[in-house]
């Protein structure tokens, strides 16, 4: 086998390659048609150009969006697969979709309007969400130093997803009817941000959580292999785990800030790219947050192409393509 | 004011029945309405006073604040309905629960439908004979019809800008924009004040506007309604802005975004008059007597 280096640059540069490829296609395909040449023609003032603002304004900062969120959600599915050593653990299985959903939809629907160290409201709640819900989950199925216990997991994660959901249509419930219908319509994805202010917003959020996911890689090889290994390999366990649980719920509460829950990216995409890199998680994590982006630019065409102008919501897409293959990697899994 | 009215613009785009109504015998005294609409039309043409309770969404006329609420179309209040001693209930044809324990209270009712700005009236002239107010009805939806035939009748010949009609969007942001498909009073509304909607060939009472689509269909004017509590707290004169971003929009370029507040925008009852006469002094300014 290559050494690691060669093979992480080989696979950094096929998964690189085909989200340049998805970057460049996804603007220009559309439920318009535009020119080219005209978006670029520097000569025609931008507010007369309706080619430049329709790439310009209505594609790419979703294409922008797509990218973001399907590299988040993806990182943190591969993040708490290794975590939680079990295929099934992702930020929708462990209730931590939910808790973020729970956190913006408290945001939303109660006009909270606050912000701390620069961050505004309804990204904060929803990574408070995000935590909460991991947290409770991960403190039941490692509690009494039995180790993680898997059952314990999913049940935990599928308990907290029903609890969570509850208080989400609670707050649905309170609410005014338009509210009601718009906090619905959220609940579907979507990545028609309309400018990139909800990207900038919460982009610090994503440099610090990619950052701190650069740095687990080994700890995450070691500790899927088991925590007491990872330990007599002289991975501090506890700490890498902590690193682990805030960056993947920080990834998750800015990608569901943006977008609204989107299902299935963080299942789909890291066992997608299991198949062709294996599962060493330095070259897991990268191809799958790029990976990632690509499925999701390609689940947002579809949504806005397919049936326009009639606009579908993404997380429709990415459930019904998701939904299967996770049927999938069960029957294949238990044969 | 009514958040049944918006709610039926989503969710009634599959309305298929118009109106039904279950068995006749003498006039109802003591009417229970769900449907704003509705409550607007009895008060209308006189029969006010036989309302004896409404809708949690009721806000017009001011008379409606007096009545005792009974819920809407999601959480009606059961106990509260039967405590009024009702001998007839306006219900959404939707409401099949309320209907079943109605039936087994022996309460009549009176299945609503919404659907397009003719059945308006049509509802009104058998709201109308059901009651007993038969006349009154067939005069007051007569002269609904008229007034609406003599805002088409100045506009004809005018020409008609393609313009797009939001019902619906974030505040101070174009995100989650919905505006009035081919389909339902709005649309008919804004083809009798003189418009072509830019929605016309989606043939549903709403549409979910993409920044793309905005740019795409090119609206000549842009109205933007404005309704409940929101038009009152909003300074509209600054949700204008909004649009700028997307100077590419003839509307934007040559100004001709619009903000109207007003209920009578989502309530499908005898005020659409006076909102399609809104509309039609927004597009063709002076050209309405």
């Amino acid at each position: 086998m290559r050494p690691i280096r060669a093979r992480l640059a080989i696979t950094v540069a096929g998964f690189g390659a085909l989200l340049l490829v998805a970057l460049v296609v996804a603007p220009v395909v559309g439920s318009t048609a535009i020119s080219l040449p005209r978006v670029f023609d520097r000569s025609i003032p931008f507010a007369d150009n309706l080619d430049a603002q329709i790439f310009f304004i209505a594609r790419l900062p979703r294409v922008v969006a797509a990218t973001l969120v399907g590299a988040s959600l993806a990182a943190a599915g591969v993040v708490f697969q290794a975590l939680l050593r079990n295929p099934l653990a992702t930020p929708d299985t462990l209730g931590v979709s939910s808790g973020a959903a729970l956190g913006a939809m408290l945001a939303i629907t109660f006009h909270l309007d606050f912000k701390i160290a620069g961050l505004p409201a309804i990204p904060l709640a929803s990574f408070a969400g995000s935590l909460f819900a991991l947290a409770v989950v991960y403190a039941l199925a490692t509690g009494r130093r039995r180790g993680l216990s898997t059952t314990v997991l999913l049940l935990a994660g599928v308990t907290m997803t029903g609890f969570l959901s509850a208080l989400t249509m609670f707050t649905q419930y309170l609410a005014n009817f338009t509210d009601t219908f718009r906090t619905v319509r959220w609940l579907m994805g979507m990545l028609d941000v309309g400018s990139y202010q909800p990207i900038v917003t919460v982009l610090p959020m994503l440099v610090v959580s990619f950052a701190m996911f650069a740095t687990l890689p080994r700890a995450l090889d070691l500790i899927s292999l088991g925590a007491d290994a990872a330990a007599a390999r002289g991975v501090n366990v506890p700490r890498a785990e902590r690193m682990a649980l805030v960056s993947a719920s920080l990834a998750t509460g800015a990608a569901v800030s943006i977008s609204g829950p989107i299902a299935f990216v963080g299942l789909v995409v890291p066992h997608l790219v299991r198949l062709f890199v294996g599962s060493d998680h330095r070259l897991v994590l990268p191809a799958s947050a790029l990976f990632g982006a690509v499925f999701l630019i390609g689940c947002d065409l579809v949504a806005r192409a397919a049936f326009a102008p009639i606009e579908l919501p993404v997380g429709i897409i990415t459930a019904v393509i998701g939904g299967p293959f996770f049927l999938w990697l069960l029957v294949r899994s238990s044969r | 004011m009514s958040m049944q009215a918006r709610c039926r613009v989503w969710l009634s785009a599959a309305a298929v029945v118009v109106v039904t109504t279950t068995g006749s015998t003498a006039p109802a005294q003591r009417i229970v309405s769900l449907i704003p609409a509705v409550t607007e039309m009895l008060f209308a043409i006189g029969d006010g006073p036989r309302i004896v309770g409404v809708s949690s969404y009721d806000q017009f006329p001011p008379e409606v604040s007096r009545l005792v609420r009974v819920g809407g179309l999601l959480d009606p209040d059961v106990e509260r309905i039967l405590s009024l001693r009702p001998d007839l209930v306006v219900l959404y044809n939707t409401q099949v629960e309320l209907k079943q324990r109605l039936d087994r209270a022996g309460i009549e009712y009176y299945s609503y439908e919404h659907r397009a700005l003719p059945d308006i009236t049509t509802t009104l002239r058998t709201i109308g004979a059901r009651i007993g107010s038969a006349t009154r009805a067939n005069a007051a939806a007569d002269g609904m019809e008229g007034a609406i035939a003599a805002i088409r009748k100045s506009l004809s010949g005018v020409p008609r800008p393609r313009t797009l009609l939001v019902f619906e969007r974030d505040r101070s942001s174009l995100r989650n924009v919905y505006a009035s498909g081919g389909y339902g009073f709005l649309h008919d509304m804004l083809e009798a004040a003189g418009g072509t909607n830019v929605f016309a060939d989606v043939r549903r009472q709403s549409v979910e506007v993409s920044t793309e689509m905005m740019l795409a269909r090119k609206p000549d004017v842009i109205i933007e309604l404005w309704y409940g509590d929101l038009a009152r707290e909003l300074d509209l004169s600054r949700q204008t802005q909004a649009w700028n971003i997307l100077g590419s929009v003839p509307a934007v370029r040559n100004h001709r975004v619009y903000e109207l507040a007003g209920d009578e925008f989502v309530v499908p009852g005898p005020r659409v008059v006076a909102a399609t006469r809104r509309l039609a002094e927004t597009l063709h300014p002076g050209k309405i007597k």
